[in-house]
């Protein structure tokens, strides 16, 4: 007769639960025998790095920086445009350099755009 | 926990075997496995690298594990000049530390305040706050100096009690296990040392 192919998936359910639970215990028979809990303020505060914590964690960060965000990745995103077209700058025909070159332009436009809009100066 | 006679475990071992008590299992465990806090404060920090480095290799005495969280560290490593802005937090960190938990004071600096022992912002001694366990001397000491203390320290947790009158610090419930924090104050840390871990030797002189 061939066992149920299930029974092992039992098995492994029965080994998981008390594989974790014995340390467990030994643990929680340890702390009831020998050792004393000592809970006090610094070993139960939230933060661990030696310096007290102050105020609360959810906090709100000031939407400017989304601005100065949006045009470093357009300006990123260039460089890793610019990077092939200057690798291959000697061996490509005049079309693709101007091609680039309206890019380039697109780009400063926006930026002078951006500029005189007053995106890059701080606002408080 | 009774005693075991010395003779007969040898006897035993020699036929394969192993007699042991809950206490010396529970020491060899921790001796083997003491795990510091990632700290380092000045030049002495640099050595504990080199300590835990392939060279000479702390992991030989099972302190490899460098944990940067106080809650899962045993062993605080005091390695540097402990000025008095970082006391406090040296002594928060170590109250943070759980059960049980061991300082080794590393250098000259964090013995006594070491070569800048007049600058007005040094502290004069880690132990001024938390008690320290072994001192190593030193500016700074060499990394064997630093395996030398390491290993005093597990022959102190070898023989630490589990019960009775002498059991170790930990198990005490009467024993704190939080010291307070030293508080800036207008020249100096309040209060510049705490009485009931400071005690600073008294010069008998001989006339």
């Amino acid at each position: 007769m061939t066992p149920d192919p299930y029974l092992f998936l039992v098995i492994f359910v029965g080994v998981a639960l008390v594989f974790p639970l014995i340390p467990l215990g030994l643990a929680w028979l340890w702390r009831r025998f020998f050792q004393p809990p000592k809970p006090g303020p610094d070993k139960l505060s939230i933060y661990e790095c030696g310096v007290e914590s102050v105020g609360d964690a959810q906090i709100q960060f000031r939407s400017q920086y989304y601005l100065y965000a949006i045009i470093f990745l357009i300006f990123d995103v260039e460089a890793v445009f610019l990077v092939p077209f200057a690798v291959a700058f000697t061996g490509l025909p005049v079309g693709a350099f101007i091609a680039i070159l309206i890019f380039l332009l697109l780009l400063l436009e926006g930026l002078v755009w951006a500029w005189g809009k007053g995106c890059l100066s701080w606002q408080r | 926990m009774s005693e075991i006679d010395e003779q007969l475990c040898a006897e035993l071992q020699k036929h394969g075997v192993w007699v042991t008590s809950i206490q010396e299992l529970y020491n060899w465990g921790r001796k083997n496995s003491i795990w510091p806090l990632q700290f380092g404060l000045a030049c002495c920090a640099i050595e504990m690298i080199a300590t835990a480095a392939s060279r000479y290799d702390i992991a030989r005495f099972g302190g490899e594990i460098f944990r940067p969280s106080p809650r899962q560290a045993d062993l605080m490593i005091v390695a540097g000049t402990v000025t008095k802005k970082m006391a406090p937090q040296i002594v928060r960190l170590y109250n943070q530390m759980a059960e049980p938990k061991y300082v080794i004071a590393m250098g000259a600096c964090a013995i006594s305040g070491g070569p800048f022992k007049q600058g007005y912002n040094v502290l004069k001694g880690i132990d001024r706050y938390i008690p320290v366990d072994v001192y190593i001397p030193g500016c700074p000491p060499r990394p064997e100096a630093l395996l030398h203390a390491f290993m005093e320290l597990q022959r102190k947790i070898d023989e630490q009690k589990l019960t009775g009158a002498s059991k170790a610090e930990h198990l005490d419930p009467k024993q704190p296990s939080e010291f307070p924090v030293p508080a800036f104050g207008k020249h100096d840390l309040e209060p510049p040392a705490n009485p009931d871990v400071f005690h600073p030797p008294v010069l008998e002189r001989q006339s």
